[in-house]
């Protein structure tokens, strides 16, 4: 991305677009905290510093659950209302230190848990395409920014698709590194074995420059690998000729609405007419990865937040003694989604039910993890399926958790397995945007973001009709 | 409860007591077991901390490599195994000192297990050895105050994410006294291998002890009580007679033991159950998914083992064997590993072990219990303190003025020849000046004179002791006495 203006310029117009387009509150909602004062004086520090970073001078959001000086992390809960970092996220810093200004946090679902941004403390976030329907979660609130125009670089996270599916139900860019790919460090943890950052992109070319720039080992993170990063825009140039593409069929069930099917078929055809090869594939596993998921997660996070307990920050309810405060503060700093997960990790996690849930959930996980590597090890490069099964759905559409779970039934394997994904637009349906999704093997973002690039070049102006 | 009554030593006196203890030991190393603060002991409250051991959201563990290596050190040197995998695990608990609300500890599978080691002899001299079940590495907790402001607990973090071994043993303990040879040896061997300060009122050393008694002859195990909170070896030893009586007298009565936690009061001395709240837990492990399990290499295991200083055991061993010396000398002078080396590098330098060993054990040992100063830092170097026997044994210095010297060397540091020329502390065995002070001592004191020379020869000690004074301690006693035997005709 070359920016021809500055960046004074640059973040007065994004701060300027958050107005337009009503991006607080009172409008999208996708926005919770923002320092104009502050990020325009950064944004002259780095025209006056002349600074020539990959991103210098290119605004940016970050997801509530990522941590940042100056502006709040409260990751969408009232239990860490006005909560402000004493230190920053390694994906943050080294956004900045390419250039790259920090506009604004974005609201999310609730310490990332949720599908449709619903379960926000600060209220849902609208969908710019259709205000009336949500914008995916848990990450809504970045999904949203980028569509909206307000920046074209987002960062999200993701446990179960928490970018991928709101990037599809807003026509943006979404990818969900490999486990490892990119720094933990500074992400407020959900379920720390799943948890990744992602970002989103206008475009696949503003997503593949985000990700070289945040993608590394951390010393900070002891699960970061130490894997050299690649030049992912070098993907853009790839023609695809030998690469075999997989069609599994768990993810196009005969359930699955035709014309997302339809979309999906247009988009393989595109891929085929620029050499590519599209075999069908079969991941048996896949219908057991919303309940593994379903397990694993919530167990993790029941241990995660547990330091959210009123003693050293965040909000503090006084009870009778100290469990009495404990569980003022918890009640009443928790929404129901969260105290829901909570309640359901504590459980799967108790003596005498470790093994009936969590260890037979893990045992399952690793099933999944090698269906992955079945397929990728028998020829396949990729695989492409759609990202959700649904496009953005009415705001209470889902009252049941268990539907809305299943929102997550196609993202939620490449968690389990650590493997990494993109969404990116493929068409609409009734006007709603409709994402397709690739998978790759382990650390092959590379080849993720060549079937990307073809596909937004293939589809150009089509994906967005 | 805690003296033993005549008819509470009637009842014990039917049941074995069965021991086995879990030790916390606190690593020393510069800096915590997960994030860069600092581990020092006393610094004001909430200084050594960071957003890692604040647990701020975001953080992530960082896994400190020289606990790792002392950790290791520790297993090795208690005989265990050490795995190449070892998995950490979260112990999920609430409580205020406990930031994360979970410990990073390791759980079903741990750093080394099956360990063992020899805490004395039977009385028939078959070794008396406790089995250790498995050592794991785990962080400590912050502190809690209750007592310091009215109506509320003060917390300092300082002490969250401290480095910890736990070393857990076998239920072979079949006594208090026993227990409190275990605590010892253990603390000696954690001692020789420098990996703590292995101290129990600082809190560097913890204990916890699981006990049951059964009838003399049952081979199966009772039921079992957890006693916490004893500070001391003492406090050990007493709180396990105390709970062995209590649960003895109940099994008397027929009644059943609750497995139960029991807190020990030392200022009581009495144990008294924990509030059941305190004992409830169920600590929900899981494997940490925020540290990759811990993977050793088998030759960098062996290069610590390698590395390992001599163990008191073999220590004591090869000093009985090289030295000659007896056993109480030797447990004396290889209670810890600093001093053991003072010992041996006077003896080596001066060559006559015996004489060393009573020096070290005398003069020395005095002279840091009344300064509270440690070996390696006491002003008196070994090559100094053989010199200033090679003086004693060449007949240069006497003695009592060896003595002196010492107290000066203790003092200044400086060698023992210069002292002793400084303070002119030189035997004299010159006999013409020897003869003079005999001569003078003789005159000056008449009727002793005249009494020893008619044969009372019990006045020689009296009349040897005159000459010393008198040539302020200068005089070579031999000689004197040599020489009024003479005159004593
Ligand atoms: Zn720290």
């Amino acid at each position: 991305m070359t920016t021809t203006t500055s960046a004074a310029e640059a973040v007065a117009a994004s701060l300027r677009r958050m107005d337009e387009v009503k991006a607080g509150a009172d409008g999208l909602n996708c926005i919770l905290w923002s320092d104009r004062e502050h990020a325009l004086a950064e944004a002259r520090a780095i025209d006056e510093s002349r600074a020539q970073g990959p991103l210098a001078g290119v605004p940016f959001v970050a997801k509530d659950n990522i941590a940042t000086l100056h502006l709040p992390t409260t990751c969408g809960s009232r239990i860490l209302e006005g909560y402000v970092s004493p230190y920053q996220a390694t994906v943050i810093r080294r956004l900045r230190e390419a250039g790259a200004v920090l506009v604004a946090k974005t609201n999310c679902d609730e310490f990332a848990m949720g599908s449709s941004n619903e379960h926000s403390a600060y209220g849902p976030v609208r969908n710019p395409i259709c205000p009336t329907r949500v914008p995916g979660g848990s990450s809504g609130g970045s999904a949203a920014a980028v569509a909206a125009g307000i920046v074209r670089i987002a960062l999200g996270s993701e446990t179960g698709g928490s970018v991928r599916q709101p990037a599809a139900f807003c026509g943006v860019v979404g990818v969900k590194p490999t486990y490892g790919r990119v720094s933990r460090y500074g992400l407020v943890a959900f379920a720390s074995s799943l948890d990744q950052v992602g970002v989103f992109g206008a475009t696949v070319d503003d997503a593949a420059l985000a990700m070289e720039v945040i993608a590394g080992r951390d010393p900070l993170d002891s699960t970061s690998a130490d894997v050299p990063v690649p030049r992912y825009r070098a993907a853009a140039d790839r023609p695809l000729e030998g690469l075999v593409i997989g069609r599994p069929k768990e993810y196009f069930p005969p359930s699955l609405d035709p014309r997302i099917a339809a979309l999906c078929d247009r988009a393989l055809d595109a891929l085929r007419a620029q050499g590519a090869t599209v075999r069908d594939v079969s991941l048996p596993h896949t219908d057991l990865a919303i309940p593994v998921y379903y397990i694993v997660a919530p167990a993790e996070a029941s241990s995660n937040l547990a330091r959210f307990d009123g003693v050293r920050y965040g909000l503090r309810v006084t009870g009778d003694g100290l469990r009495g405060m404990y569980e003022a503060t918890r009640s009443r700093g928790f929404g129901p989604e969260v105290t829901r997960r909570i309640l359901l990790g504590t459980y799967v996690l108790s003596a005498g039910y470790y093994d009936a849930y969590y260890k037979k959930a893990q045992e399952v996980r690793t099933l999944i993890a090698q269906d992955f590597r079945t397929v990728f090890g028998n020829g396949v490069h990729a695989l492409f399926t759609p990202t959700t099964p649904t496009p953005a759905f009415e705001f209470g559409a889902k009252a049941d958790p268990y539907e809305m779970y299943l929102n997550d039934i196609f993202t939620a394997t490449a968690n389990l397995a650590g493997v990494p994904g993109i969404s990116v637009p493929v068409g609409r349906v009734d006007g709603l945007p409709i994402g397709g999704q690739i998978l790759a093997g382990h650390f092959e973002e590379m080849t993720m973001f060549q079937i990307a690039y073809a596909l937004e070049r293939a589809l150009g102006a089509e994906a967005h009709r | 409860m805690t003296t033993l009554s005549t008819p509470a030593r009637a009842v014990t006196e039917r049941y074995e007591m069965v021991v086995g203890l879990e030790v916390h030991v606190q690593l020393r190393t510069r800096t915590k077991a997960f994030c860069c603060c600092d581990t020092a002991f006393g610094a004001p409250p909430n200084t050594n901390t960071c957003p890692i051991c604040l647990a701020l959201p975001g953080t992530l563990p960082l896994l400190n490599a020289e606990a790792v290596r002392l950790a290791v050190r520790a297993a090795l040197a208690l005989g265990c195994t050490v795995h190449e995998t070892s998995i950490f695990a979260r112990k999920n608990y609430f409580y205020p000192d406990l930031p994360k609300g979970y410990q990073i500890s390791q759980y079903d599978r741990p750093l080394a297990t099956g360990g063992r080691i020899a805490i004395g002899k039977n009385a028939d001299g078959t070794p008396i050895t406790i089995g250790i079940t498995r050592l794991h590495m785990e962080e400590d907790a912050g502190k809690s105050i209750h007592d310091r402001y009215g109506g509320a607990t003060a917390i300092d973090l300082n002490r969250a994410g401290v480095p910890l071994i736990e070393i857990v043993s076998e239920p072979d303990m079949r006594s208090a006294r026993e227990a409190v040879a275990y605590l010892k040896v253990l603390k000696q061997i954690l001692e020789y291998i420098d990996v703590s300060d292995v101290n129990m009122e600082e809190g560097s050393l913890r204990v916890d002890a699981n006990i049951s008694a059964r009838l003399r002859g049952e081979t199966r195990l009772g039921t079992k009580t957890e006693v916490k909170n004893m500070n001391s070896f003492s406090g050990v030893e007493r709180a396990l007679e105390a709970e062995f009586v209590r649960q003895c007298t109940l099994l008397e009565r027929g009644e059943k033991i609750h497995q139960q936690t029991m807190l020990w009061d030392g200022a009581r001395g009495e144990v008294r159950p924990a509030r059941s709240k305190e004992e409830s837990h169920d600590y929900r492990y899981f494997p940490e998914p925020d540290l990759p399990p811990l993977r050793l290499d088998r030759a960098w295991i062996e290069q610590i083992r390698a590395e390992l200083p001599e163990l008191p055991q073999a220590r004591q061993a090869r000093f009985a064997e090289s030295y000659a010396l007896p056993a109480g000398d030797i447990e004396v002078l290889t209670a810890n590993a600093k001093l053991a080396d003072y010992f041996e590098s006077v003896a080596r330098q001066h060559g006559d072990a015996k004489s060393a060993a009573n020096w070290v054990m005398g003069e020395v040992l005095a002279a840091l219990n009344a300064t509270g100063q440690s070996v390696e830092h006491f002003a008196v170097r070994p090559a100094d303190l053989a010199k200033l026997l090679d003086l004693v044994r060449d007949g240069v210095v006497s003695h009592s003025a060896a003595k002196q010297i010492f107290a000066h060397m203790a003092e200044t540091g400086d060698p023992p020849q210069q002292i002793a020329e400084r303070e002119g502390l030189i035997q004299v065995r010159d006999a013409d000046e020897l003869a003079r002070w005999v001569d003078e001592v003789l005159a000056e004191n008449p009727t002793e004179a005249a009494r020893f020379k008619n044969g009372e020869k019990k006045l020689l000690g009296v009349l040897v002791g005159l000459v010393m004074k008198k040539s302020k301690g200068r005089a070579d006693p031999r000689r004197v006495n040599q020489l009024l035997s003479e005159r004593g005709g």
